[in-house]
């Protein structure tokens, strides 16, 4: 009888030895005489369990881990290959609290199918989205994205339906979709699990949206530190190709849509719409001015659907079942799911796709069990580098663009990053500021200039000269860079700086009343 | 490489890419790939065959941070040190890689692998690792330097 076992081959399982951990097992069950069908899958986005092995039981798929390659042996020796009891054994993976209560909705194949089996996606709705929209007209399809509420997930979340309305209302011979996947954040990963773990999904997006907008030619651009998502996404786009999913007439219909892949060169600001598009035409990652809005002249100067990776992939669902069934999730105007990263000093980190409204406490706590030193938690800092550190007092708000705005926060690309009390804000904020003058593209002055002066000026303050005017001259410059910044990455970095100093000014050796003054 | 070798190897590179729309960094991508860096001669081939100057060539080169233009050590360590990492103690794990770097191990920071909620991460060779701390680091090293 054959054992189907599920190793995964995301980044993250195999940081933690999942290919050894494979070999492991294709080799004891060899010695054993059992033959084993190993899936190397996608993670379930559940990493202190990585690597998590599963097993193809009657009742379900049993989860064990993590697991090491030197305890392969004992796991066979108690008869794992039938589900049975060990001290790694974590029960039915559905069961798992830390999944089961989540809504995986764009991530509803994650860690459950290969990545790379065509027949494995369509038998879990995959391409149901892309045979629903090829029934549709182009307006159609775009009447479905609005009635979704669905926004950009890179950050700005920009309405995406009005987007791609632009697009297709712009007249041209070419036109273009763009998948950014320059994930440069810290604390975000949920684009590189989606291409290593699920890429046809992307794809399916990305392909919808050609045919929505009439673009014929798409890429997806992906930073160089992911060479696995890089790998995987070519692979995957070889084989969609070659079954009719991608290229000339797709599914037989008039419809033609052909992909690439663009590899990137490690600058964060290339995850700036704009400078990419600088970048994939070949030249440094300089930021341009808008307007005109890329929709209108984007790539090579044509109209062109810029979308991050999880926006994409967030669209096969809502045509396969409705833009009223993806909007019944959310809050507010926060429609549909977020795909949360929880990440640094916890204890549980991980991928929580959940429906906006989530706090912070559930997530860090009820999900993240707290942090991973034991200690306290003292800030987090929520969108990534440019996303401000939020106070304990604000984490019962809803994760919601609004609310998060309300509270001058912001939502970004869904990751968390926890820090416990032995955090030094003062440091943190100096390092926001070195970042964005290590990665400014250098166009606008705010920013090239501005940043290198926060830091000088940041050491001023926390070696105790001068405070009061240091501090104005902070939120002076801050507000310059704010103001007069060409792109978000000098006028966001204000926020971890400026969030940091307003909460934390004991850490820049201010006394309290001093920066409620300031 | 032999320099006759390398620059051989780049003409054909460079041959294979030119007709492309925007070929200068997937033809950087290959030069790197094949020769380890991006040698300071052929510059002024790039800039020919693709009908660029040699000043947007040497734009485009040292604005990426992923484009080197020196040789590297067999081993090169890639430490993650962005905020999720630094929250896990990456500049701990820096500073310890600054002090074994040497001639024979390259040491860079990187800012994020994606594998922030295991960290803090490095890259070694390429093989991404997680929850790396400095006995980690340290084992980790010395088998790549054994198996080299």
């Amino acid at each position: 009888m054959s054992i189907t076992m599920y190793v995964p081959r995301d980044s993250a399982a195999l940081a933690f030895g999942a290919d050894e951990v494979a070999a492991a097992i294709a080799l004891e069950a060899k010695l054993r005489g059992l033959t084993v069908k190993l899936v190397r899958n996608g993670s379930r986005g559940m990493f202190w369990l990585e690597p998590l092995v599963e097993v193809m039981t009657d009742a379900g798929r049993m989860a064990y881990g993590p697991v090491t390659p030197e305890e392969v042996t004992s796991l066979f020796d108690a008869q794992f290959q039938a589900g049975s009891e060990h001290s790694l054994r974590q029960g039915l993976t559905e069961e798992i609290a830390y999944l089961r209560k989540q809504d995986r909705l764009t991530f509803v194949r994650m860690g459950v199918t290969d990545p790379l089996s065509l027949a494995d996606y369509e038998s879990h709705e995959g391409f149901a989205g892309l045979r629903r929209a090829l029934g549709l007209s182009a307006p159609e399809i775009v009447q479905q994205v609005l009635d979704s509420g669905l926004r950009g997930r890179g950050g700005a979340a920009f309405p995406a339906g009005i987007k791609w309305k632009t697009v297709a209302a712009a007249q041209a011979s070419q036109k273009y979709v763009v998948c950014n996947a320059d994930e440069g954040d810290s604390g975000t990963y949920s684009d590189r699990m989606t291409m290593e773990g699920d890429p046809f999904v992307l794809i399916e997006g990305m392909t919808i949206a050609a045919i929505a907008t009439g673009a014929t030619q798409g890429y997806v651009y992906i930073r160089s530190e992911y060479p696995h998502a890089i790998a995987t996404m070519r692979e995957a786009i070889d084989l969609a190709t070659a079954a009719g999913f991608l290229g000339k007439r797709i599914l037989g219909s008039e419809h033609s849509f052909h992909l690439e892949v663009c590899k990137a060169a490690g600058a964060y600001v290339c995850g700036e719409e704009t400078a990419m598009l600088e970048s994939i035409e070949g030249k440094r990652g300089v930021v341009r001015a808008k307007p005109p809005i890329p929709a209108l002249k984007g790539l090579f100067g044509q109209p062109t659907v810029i979308n991050n990776v999880i926006t994409f992939a967030s669209v096969p669902i809502i045509l396969a079942r409705g833009g009223a069934f993806y909007k019944n999730y959310g809050v507010g105007r926060s429609h549909g799911t977020l795909p949360i990263q929880l990440t640094g000093n916890v204890k549980y980190g991980g991928l929580i796709e959940k429906a906006f409204g989530i706090t912070l406490r559930q997530l860090m706590y009820d999900y993240g069990g707290g942090s991973a030193s034991g200690r306290p938690i003292k800030a987090v800092q929520v969108g990534g580098p440019l996303g401000s550190y939020v106070p304990e007092a604000n984490w019962d708000v809803p994760l919601d663009y609004e609310a998060y705005a309300a509270v001058g926060a912001t939502v970004g690309h869904g990751g968390i990053v926890v820090h416990d009390d032995t955090a030094d804000l003062s440091k943190l904020a100096r390092y926001a500021m070195e970042f964005c003058a290590i990665e400014s593209c250098g166009k606008c002055t705010p920013c090239r200039i501005g940043s290198t002066r926060g830091v000088e000026v940041i050491d001023r303050l926390t070696s105790g000269t001068n405070q009061p005017q240091q501090v104005k001259l902070l939120r002076d410059l801050c507000d310059t860079m704010l103001h007069g910044s060409l792109c978000a990455l000098g006028g966001m970095t204000p926020n971890p700086v400026l969030s940091a100093l307003t909460y934390y000014p004991q850490d820049f050796g201010l006394a309290l009343p001093l920066a409620k003054a300031a | 490489m032999a320099t006759e070798t390398i620059h051989h190897a780049i003409e054909v590179l460079v041959c294979a890419k030119k007709e492309m729309p925007g070929a200068l960094l997937p033809l950087l991508h290959d030069i790197q790939d094949a020769v380890g860096y991006i040698p300071s001669e052929s510059v002024g081939l790039i800039a020919q065959e693709l009908n660029l100057s040699r000043a947007e060539v040497h734009g485009v080169i040292t604005f990426y941070h992923h484009f080197r233009s020196e040789p590297v050590a067999q081993t090169v360590v890639q430490v993650c040190r962005a905020e999720a990492c630094q929250a896990m103690g990456s500049e701990h794990l820096w500073a310890h890689a600054c002090a074994v770097a040497d001639c024979n191990l390259t040491v860079e920071s990187v800012y994020c692998l994606g594998l922030c909620s295991s960290s803090p991460a490095m890259a070694l060779n390429d093989k991404v690792h997680a929850r790396v701390d400095t006995d980690k680091f340290d084992r980790l090293v010395a088998a790549t330097r054994s198996a080299a």
